[in-house]
């Protein structure tokens, strides 16, 4: 036999740790930018999303629960396993548009990105936490904590950059989050979900869909077991009325510039508790 | 395994247990799993899981207290919802009987104990019908009582079955159910053998598991002994009914038996005087899509009681 057959790669969602297709049975199609098929990926429903935050509720204390350094050490891993895929990220990249030289860019600012979160790991909670003095005899304190699930509408552009740019500071804190991601950046969005998949971040602490994210928005907004939502990829033509449905269960409403790298982006899904302790004799 | 026969205990006929297919019956609960609960049916599908419940704690940790605030939920699963019935009955240890009697006063919630060395039921049939008749006596509508498996697996089928009849006589007035402990069983065959045995020494319901071994209740299984209930029927002209257990956590399962019991048995059995589903967390998540349908949004585990 002459000549090799082209294995495609199937694009799946990635819940809890698994990539099923879309209990719908519907896909949609990416193409490249001459307008030729590169790939058929799932679309995601409601129930796809509902089983998504339930895998995201499930997995959520026990991420919250282990040390910061261990977190730390687990993301530090992820940075290393998209390392050692660069060549793949890049290619994906040229291949919906991007120029050899960007693409190149846009994959190494993803895994420093990546890396420099991570770091904040066993940090963020000495610089937003404090010692408070109150008039009284009691140790004052606040520290931070994790929000719980977050749900996060993927920027569409930049594709890798975008994404990673808020996951992590998500996740860092100890919240689990379901990602939605929309058009080619899809592509980009399920295959950060393979890395994840072969690294040692638990089953449940990212879950990714990808389809229609003004469909899934108001389900989104709506759920009452989601504690924050990130509309920073949200494009401009969505109807924002649809997020007043977040104030059901005082939802946290966040949008950032999809490329900034920052602490705050740490405290945006983070809850300031505040303890008062007796001071002894 | 070739047909057997059992002599009915009631009248002396002998009834026929035939072997099963094993194949046909797991395909035929997966198509039944298949089957979709439109919007409209829904709701009615989630209040009859909710009548057919027993509502269960069964832990060496249980106090009087945690019983009563077992019987409230049951008596009023949603208390910001009048439409939500109450469940069938609460299921506790024979230590906690008085203590529910107590709590589930004034409604139509039943108390059922389990009782005779439970879970395993490996001590003498005397201290275990003893502790049959004391948790009648305590006031137990209800008796779960569990196959003695280790005679019915070593052959001795006989002291098996003369120990139900024994311990059917214990409870009097009081139902008795009878726990299969389908997951010990190790076959179909064998799982219809063991319902066809207990009916026959005078079950009023037969039970799939105690819950306290990893392998419960499953729909091939209670498909089983609801076709084993069927035929039961057929050849003696009594109904007997079935208790679902163990590891029912979902709305979605527990329709899967609804649909499982009513294609198998008809709608007579989908009642609380018929069908059970045994679940401790259950009623939660049946809640959870009762609050769905009536909100239109997803509602999430900080809405329910933590239990």
């Amino acid at each position: 036999m002459t000549g090799k057959i082209p294995i495609a790669k199937t694009y799946k969602l990635f819940i809890d740790g698994a990539f099923p297709r879309s209990e719908s049975g519907r896909t949609f199609s990416v193409n490249n930018p001459e307008g030729e098929l590169i790939a058929n990926v799932s679309q995601a429903s409601r129930k796809d999303f509902r089983e998504a935050v339930r895998a995201a509720r499930a997995a959520q204390l026990s991420w919250a629960s282990r040390t910061a350094y261990n977190r730390g050490q687990i993301l530090y891993r992820v940075a290393e396993m998209l390392e050692s895929r660069k060549t793949e990220f890049v290619e994906l990249l040229k291949s919906i548009g991007a120029n050899s030289r960007s693409a190149t860019r846009e994959v190494e600012d993803s895994i420093q990105r990546w890396v420099w979160y991570a770091g904040w790991s066993d940090k963020y909670s000495q610089i937003l936490g404090s010692v408070n003095p109150v008039s009284g005899p009691y140790f004052n304190f606040t520290v931070p904590e994790p929000t719980g699930v977050v749900g996060i509408i993927a920027p569409t552009e930049p594709s890798m950059l975008g994404l990673i740019s808020r996951l992590v500071p998500a996740i860092v804190s100890g919240n689990t989050v379901v990602v939605v991601s929309e058009g080619e950046s899809s592509l980009a969005s399920v295959t950060i979900g393979e890395v994840l998949a072969t690294s040692d971040v638990p089953a449940g602490v990212v879950n990714i869909l990808t389809g229609d994210q003004t469909d899934l928005l108001p389900w989104m907004v709506g759920h009452l077991d989601v504690n924050a939502v990130d509309i920073s990829g949200i494009s401009h033509e969505t109807d924002l009325t649809l997020i007043e449905e977040a104030a059901s269960n005082v939802k946290r409403v966040i949008s950032r510039q999809v490329n900034e790298e920052s602490l705050e982006l740490i405290s945006d899904f983070l809850e300031m508790k505040t303890v008062w302790h007796p001071i002894g004799r | 395994m070739p047909t057997s026969t059992i002599t009915f205990r009631e009248t002396g006929s002998s009834i026929k247990v035939t072997p099963v297919d094993e194949v046909s019956l797991e395909a035929r609960a997966a198509s039944l799993a298949t089957r979709s609960i439109k919007t409209t049916s829904k709701r009615a599908a989630l209040h009859l899981a909710i009548r057919c419940m027993d509502l269960t704690t069964l832990e060496g940790a249980d106090t009087p207290e945690k019983v009563a605030s077992l019987c409230q939920k049951a008596k009023r699963p949603d208390p910001s919802n009048h439409d939500v019935p109450s469940v069938a009955a609460v299921c506790i240890y024979p230590e906690m009987v008085h203590h529910a009697v107590e709590g589930t006063e004034g409604s139509n919630v039943k108390v059922a104990s389990v009782a005779g060395a439970f879970p395993s039921g490996l001590s003498t049939i005397e201290a275990r019908t003893a502790d049959i008749a004391d948790a009648v006596k305590r006031g137990a509508d209800e008796i779960d009582i569990v196959l003695n498996r280790s005679a019915f697996l070593s052959g001795d089928e006989q002291r098996a079955f003369e120990e139900i009849v024994a311990s059917k006589d214990a409870c009097g007035e009081a139902h008795l159910k009878v726990i299969l402990e389908v997951g010990e069983l190790g076959s179909y065959d064998k799982i219809r053998q063991a319902s066809m045995l207990a009916m026959a020494a005078g079950a009023d319901f037969i039970k799939t598991s105690t819950g306290k071994i990893p392998q419960a209740s499953s729909l091939p299984r209670v498909l089983c002994m609801a076709e084993a209930v069927r035929d039961f029927a057929q050849q003696t002209n009594i109904s007997v009914g079935i208790k679902a257990a163990g590891g029912i956590r979902t709305a979605k399962q527990a329709w899967h038996y609804l649909v499982v019991i009513g294609e198998t048995l008809g709608t007579e059995w989908l009642s609380p005087e018929m069908f059970r589903i045994g679940a401790s967390s259950l009623l939660n998540d049946v809640l959870l899509q009762l609050n769905r349908l009536d909100s239109g949004s997803y509602s999430g585990p900080d809405y329910v009681t933590v239990d």
